[in-house]
């Protein structure tokens, strides 16, 4: 892997709280550029909540983070155009063509006209898309949208991509073909920050975190949390440190 | 006790020309665990919505424990349990009153048939004074399968429970559904996790409209026509490139840090393979032969389908 010794992502005592339940208590953790890390959890153990502020859509409560080299509470705006964006519900329009998405995503991170087109060109040909391009959102494949979700998040070349459970419901080659990408993405300097429930996929990641109840219960690389909890496979580590 | 059998025959459904099911027929046993795996869009929701009487097939027939589902379909509503894939209960009613709601309108209650939800609701119960909207994830599930379970139904339909639902929610569920089973139910489930093919009795491997393949999970397995090798080594993606282009080789997938080498009969010598793996400077490269998966096999008839027996 391309990962090195570079933070982009800094975490530091990061708390969240809604009223009296806290969300994030006291996330502390970084991600070096290029690499690609895992932050699994049950559901309701605060990932989500911590996307969020990471992408600079919610305050903390407390802690210190810089994202991508900017501060989260005074640079919010540099962290949102230095980073991209994919979630499970995919963020393309599907009353729009393959080609106006493409356009819609581009003007919005600033890309000129002609960086538009060619970009455009390229992706329709490394996704092998030609056809698709005038096509409606709405009449293309599951997993043709997922690629291309994928490669809008990365359009505008940002530093790191936010993948929340990008992979649900699609068929297990798909799912394979849209990680290549997302090893592609990685070996080009891009740091891929995911989301999934699906455990196998944890393994392919370069570190891993597993928070429980708002904390972070295990972070390491997927081998070395196998040998630390005994087990065969991250499903069984999610196992034992989930249900205590 | 009633026939709880599902029969289907021929069913075929297009969506503004586009087949969401393509020509359907399987049969499933009294008191089965019968799974159908495959990913979105391969028909599983449009089948539980004309096997519950909410969608009209254009051609094919459909008994539910012995009625019809067009001409029964008052019949099939009343010995049906159904969970949709959409949690669907009254966000804004709370835990206690969306069960008591189902129990009332299925001329039944709570005390009636709590020993059938008592497992599962249980472990619900501190929080039945919350609304359903503010529930967890798992606790939905939990709810949702009681409300479909209280009025005692003879066939329960649930499309997709466990999707978005974490790994140890997941054990959990096909744990409460293992005790259901015993209880005499017959039990129609979906899934887009191949790993859960191996807790049904049978299962339906589906992809397009169609059923790929219908059989136990060790049948699956056991007809998997190719010979299948785990490889490990340091750079998996510099790893699944290289046995790509390695010769005979048929597929080659990632499953976490090992990559599945399939091959027919006895095309690749596992000490050659390690030998020219140790030569493009792999580090610890390890090679064993290994029974394929449920999603070995999915993959493998996802690109060569056999075609399939009509009776």
């Amino acid at each position: 892997m391309s990962s090195t010794t570079e933070n982009i992502i800094t975490v530091k005592n990061l708390v969240k709280k809604f009223g009296s339940f806290t969300a994030n208590d006291h996330l502390t953790f970084e991600v070096k550029k290029g690499e690609i890390f895992g932050f699994l959890g049950a559901n309701g153990a605060g990932k989500t909540t911590a996307i969020k502020i990471l992408c600079g859509l919610s305050y903390p409560t407390s802690g210190e983070l810089s994202v991508a080299g900017f501060d989260i509470y005074t640079q919010r705006e540099k962290v949102k155009r230095n980073i991209g964006y994919m979630s499970q519900r995919f963020s393309l329009y599907d009353d729009l063509t393959v080609f106006e998405n493409i356009r819609f995503y581009g003007g919005i991170y600033g890309l000129g006209k002609k960086e538009i087109n060619s970009r455009t060109n390229d992706l329709m040909q490394r996704l092998g898309f030609e056809a698709a391009r005038d096509k409606l959102i709405r009449d293309i494949p599951l997993g043709w949208k997922q690629k291309l979700a994928f490669s809008v998040a990365i359009l505008h070349n940002p530093k790191i991509v936010f993948l929340d459970e990008p992979t649900g419901g699609v068929d297990p080659i798909t799912r394979r073909q849209f990680w290549d990408m997302i090893y592609e993405a990685a070996h080009n300097g891009i740091t891929v920050f995911v989301t999934t429930h699906y455990m196998d996929e944890a393994e392919y990641c370069d570190r891993v975190s597993i928070m429980v109840d708002g904390k972070i219960a295990a972070l390491d690389t997927p081998e070395n949390l196998k040998r630390q909890f005994g087990a065969q496979s991250m499903n069984d580590v999610f196992i034992k440190l989930a249900r205590p | 006790m009633a026939i709880a059998s599902v029969h289907v025959h021929q069913v075929t459904k297009q969506f503004n020309g586009t087949p969401a099911l393509d020509n359907i027929s399987f049969d499933t046993g009294n008191g089965e665990l019968f799974g159908f795996i495959g990913p979105d869009g391969a028909g599983k929701t449009t089948l539980f919505r004309i096997l519950t009487t909410l969608l009209l097939a254009d051609s094919g027939t459909c008994t539910v424990a012995g009625y019809d589902v067009v001409k029964d379909y008052k019949a099939i509503r009343n010995i049906c349990g159904y969970m949709p894939g959409r949690f669907s209960l009254y966000q804004d009613l709370t835990v206690e009153e969306n069960l008591r709601f189902f129990a009332t309108i299925f001329g039944t209650t709570i005390d009636e048939n709590y020993h059938l939800v008592k497992d599962i609701y249980q472990q619900i119960e501190p929080f039945r004074n919350r609304k359903a909207g503010q529930l967890s994830g798992g606790m939905k599930q939990k709810l949702a399968l009681s409300c479909a379970m209280i009025h005692k139904p003879d066939v329960l339909f649930l499309d997709e429970p466990t999707t978005g639902v974490d790994a140890v929610s997941r054990v959990e569920f096909w744990d409460m559904l293992k005790r259901l089973k015993n209880s005499g139910i017959t039990i129609l489930v979906s899934t887009p996790y191949m790993d859960e093919a191996g807790l049904c009795d049978r299962v339906a491997l589906m992809q397009n409209g169609r059923i790929m393949t219908i059989s136990t999970p060790g049948e699956v397995i056991s007809s998997y026509p190719l010979s299948l090798l785990s490889v490990k080594a340091g750079d998996i993606y510099r790893l699944l490139g290289e046995l790509r282009a390695y010769p005979g080789v048929h597929s080659v997938y990632a499953f976490g840090q090992t990559a599945h080498v399939s091959f027919s009969g006895q095309q690749i010598e596992r000490q050659q393979m390690f030998d020219f793996l140790k030569s493009n400077n792999h580090a610890s490269v390890e090679i064993s032969v290994i029974e394929p998966s449920i999603e070995d096999c999915f993959m493998e008839l996802m690109n060569n389908p056999v075609e399939k027996q009509t009776n």
